[in-house]
């Protein structure tokens, strides 16, 4: 018995989530009384034995680097092989876009239940159950797994990573990898920026900014944070942003720690995706708009007169 | 060409959530029940676009649930697709329900299986992966563009940040996000033609399940909004730095 966990990885480094991934797994393996190792699948520039700080014992290394793309069948082929090489029965994986693609290929694989999208240890006092958001925020489901194997995927930004002391040992694993099926042509990111779903605080701005041209007082505020920018649907929708930015029910889910909505008015369609925010903030120039309702702090006033004063008040706070 | 399109059956986005039966079950009464969004916007709008490129292709709509699945269904049929199924059986498992779909899609050699990327009520985000691994397919997650040239597909997905491009020999699974394609609202002519277009019942094959609904509560409800006066700025960042401890 033991828990794996699977680091994901981008541009040869190790992700935010995938830290909280592993300290999850090494809390969940002392909670089983058993033992826990991250398992890499490709090749980073970072220190590996160093991952033992978050409390696990071994890095398994699946050293090709033919896996530094994903291609979801391959990926869920060489981690069934991990796993039974080094006998795990719990298997941890971040919800984000790589776990997307491969926790219910993996499930399918191992016929090992999967809860997607968990966002607390799971209750072992009976059973396995893990507890999950559904309806897209508004509520929890705590799901029972009752397969052999059990794979849970974690929501991002929904567990506190801690570093302690450890190192852990780097294994290589000698294991078959296919050649993928999938080939990736083209690649477009937004260099220098904090992707969305690991951003700690999100500045998002709504049709109440009248236009793409107002964005520069949005980007600013950000900047000063050391945020990521999002926006709602009609703001993508026209175009005015990119639509990786749009966040809610149709677009994507955050919970980061501090949510600032400047002129969005709070429809249910956009709480859906921010609604896990540990605090929001809102800017509205209607005290009745509804994001109020959800809100834990709040101006109600114009936009572009807070904004760039809550950019100087926070530059002074950070001594910049 | 053929297409097997996967819908589901969701609350509408402004229903009340609650349970019932000790917070065992969804409180169901007075919930209006639409097509889950992204099956409806994308993939199947996706896969009417492939088929009026292409009019050989066969567009096969698929539902596991029971009977009340039919009039979502029958919705999914008047935006557009020949044929509709129901497997009849009502779970909430990911894995019994992708195993359903994905012994249809065996059976019927289907050469694309489209799914919304989730669903918004169980937020899982798995079906597709699942159907993708029984049928021993590749599988591209979170698309956002979808193009078909022969039987190579070029799809364009979500990842962090970013987008990347992908280009995939046919069989595929793909689950679909926004941007694959553009909401239609039926017209009067597709609802009128869904209704002789065949519905076919079929029995669930035996199959595990994997997971069980334990409960389901809610979140604590919010303390209420702290508000602050807009000529004091400073004020708000002091609580956001002293009080929330969010900066
Ligand atoms: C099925 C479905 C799915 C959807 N999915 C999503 C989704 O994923 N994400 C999403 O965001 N929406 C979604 N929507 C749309 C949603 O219902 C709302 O229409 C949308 O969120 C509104 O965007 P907004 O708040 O930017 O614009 P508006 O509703 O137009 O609000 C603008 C706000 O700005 C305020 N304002 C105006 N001027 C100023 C100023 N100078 N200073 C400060 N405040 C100002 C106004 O008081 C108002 O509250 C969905 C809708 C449906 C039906
Ligand atoms: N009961 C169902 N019948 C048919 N398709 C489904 C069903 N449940 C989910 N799907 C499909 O799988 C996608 C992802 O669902 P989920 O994994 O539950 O988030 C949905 O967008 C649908 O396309």
């Amino acid at each position: 018995m033991s828990v794996l966990i699977l680091i994901d990885h981008a541009d040869g480094h190790i992700k935010k989530s995938s830290f909280e991934a592993l300290t999850y797994g090494a809390d969940l393996a002392k909670q089983l009384g058993t033992t826990a190792a991250g398992l890499l699948l490709g090749t980073v520039n970072d220190d590996l034995p160093a991952l033992g700080k978050y409390g696990i014992t071994t890095v398994q290394h699946v050293n090709n680097e033919s896996l530094n793309n994903l291609d979801a069948q391959v990926y869920a082929k060489t981690i069934a092989e991990a796993v039974t090489a080094t006998g795990a029965d719990v298997i941890v994986i971040s919800h984000n876009q790589t776990g997307k693609a491969v926790a219910p290929r993996l499930s399918a694989r191992l016929k090992a239940g999967l809860v997607a999208g968990a966002i607390a240890l799971p209750d072992t006092s009976n059973g396995f159950v893990v507890k999950k958001t559904v309806f897209s925020g508004k509520a929890f489901a705590n799901i029972g797994i009752t397969s052999a194997v059990k794979i849970i995927s974690l929501n991002p930004n929904s567990y506190k990573t801690v570093a302690g002391e450890g190192t852990a040992e780097v294994k290589e694993l000698a294991v078959t990898v296919d050649a993928p099926k999938v080939k990736i042509t083209n690649v477009n990111k937004v260099k220098g920026e904090v992707p969305l779903t690991e951003a700690e605080v999100v500045v998002s701005g709504g049709r109440g900014l009248k236009g793409p041209e107002n964005w520069g007082m949005i980007e600013d505020l950000a900047h000063v944070l050391h945020a990521a920018t999002a926006c709602s649907r009609p703001v993508a929708d026209t175009h005015w942003r990119p639509h990786h930015e749009h966040v809610g029910q149709t677009g994507i889910q955050i919970a980061p720690n501090l949510y600032i909505a400047i002129g969005i008015s709070g429809a249910i369609q956009h709480l859906a995706g921010v609604n896990r925010s540990k605090t929001i903030v809102v800017i509205n120039k209607d005290a009745e708009a509804p994001f109020f309702k959800a809100a834990d702090y709040g101006i109600v006033g114009d936009a572009f007169e807070v904004v760039p004063k809550l950019t100087e008040e926070i530059k002074k706070l950070k001594g910049v | 060409m053929k297409i097997l399109v996967c819908i589901s059956k969701v609350p509408d986005t402004t229903s009340k959530i609650s349970f019932k039966d000790g917070n065992k079950k969804f409180e169901e009464a007075g919930v209006q029940w639409i097509i889950n969004p992204y099956d409806e916007w994308y993939a199947l709008v996706r896969a009417i676009e492939l088929k009026e490129k292409d009019p050989s292709t066969i567009v096969h709509l698929i539902t596991v649930g029971g009977a009340d699945t039919e009039p979502i269904i029958r919705k999914a049929l008047a935006l557009g697709g020949d044929e509709a199924i129901r497997v009849n059986a009502v779970s909430d498992d990911s894995f019994y329900v992708a195993a359903q779909i994905a012994e249809i899609a065996r059976q019927g050699s289907y050469d694309l299986v489209f799914t919304g990327k989730e669903t918004i009520d169980y937020n899982a985000s798995s079906i597709g992966g699942m159907v993708s691994e029984l049928l021993d397919a590749p599988y591209i997650s979170l698309a956002t563009k979808f193009e078909l040239d022969g039987t190579t597909a070029t799809i364009t997905r979500e990842i962090e940040g970013g987008e990347e491009t992908a280009e995939v020999s046919l069989p595929v699974v793909v689950s679909c996000a926004k941007g694959v394609a553009e909401q239609r609202i039926p017209n009067m002519r597709g609802i009128m033609a869904a209704r002789t277009r065949p519905l076919k019942i079929v029995e669930p094959a035996a199959i595990e399940t994997l997971t069980q609904v334990a409960s389901y509560e809610l979140p604590p409800a919010k303390a209420g909004v702290k508000l602050v006066a807009a000529d004091n700025v400073a004020e708000l960042v002091r609580l956001l730095h002293e009080e929330a401890k969010a900066i």
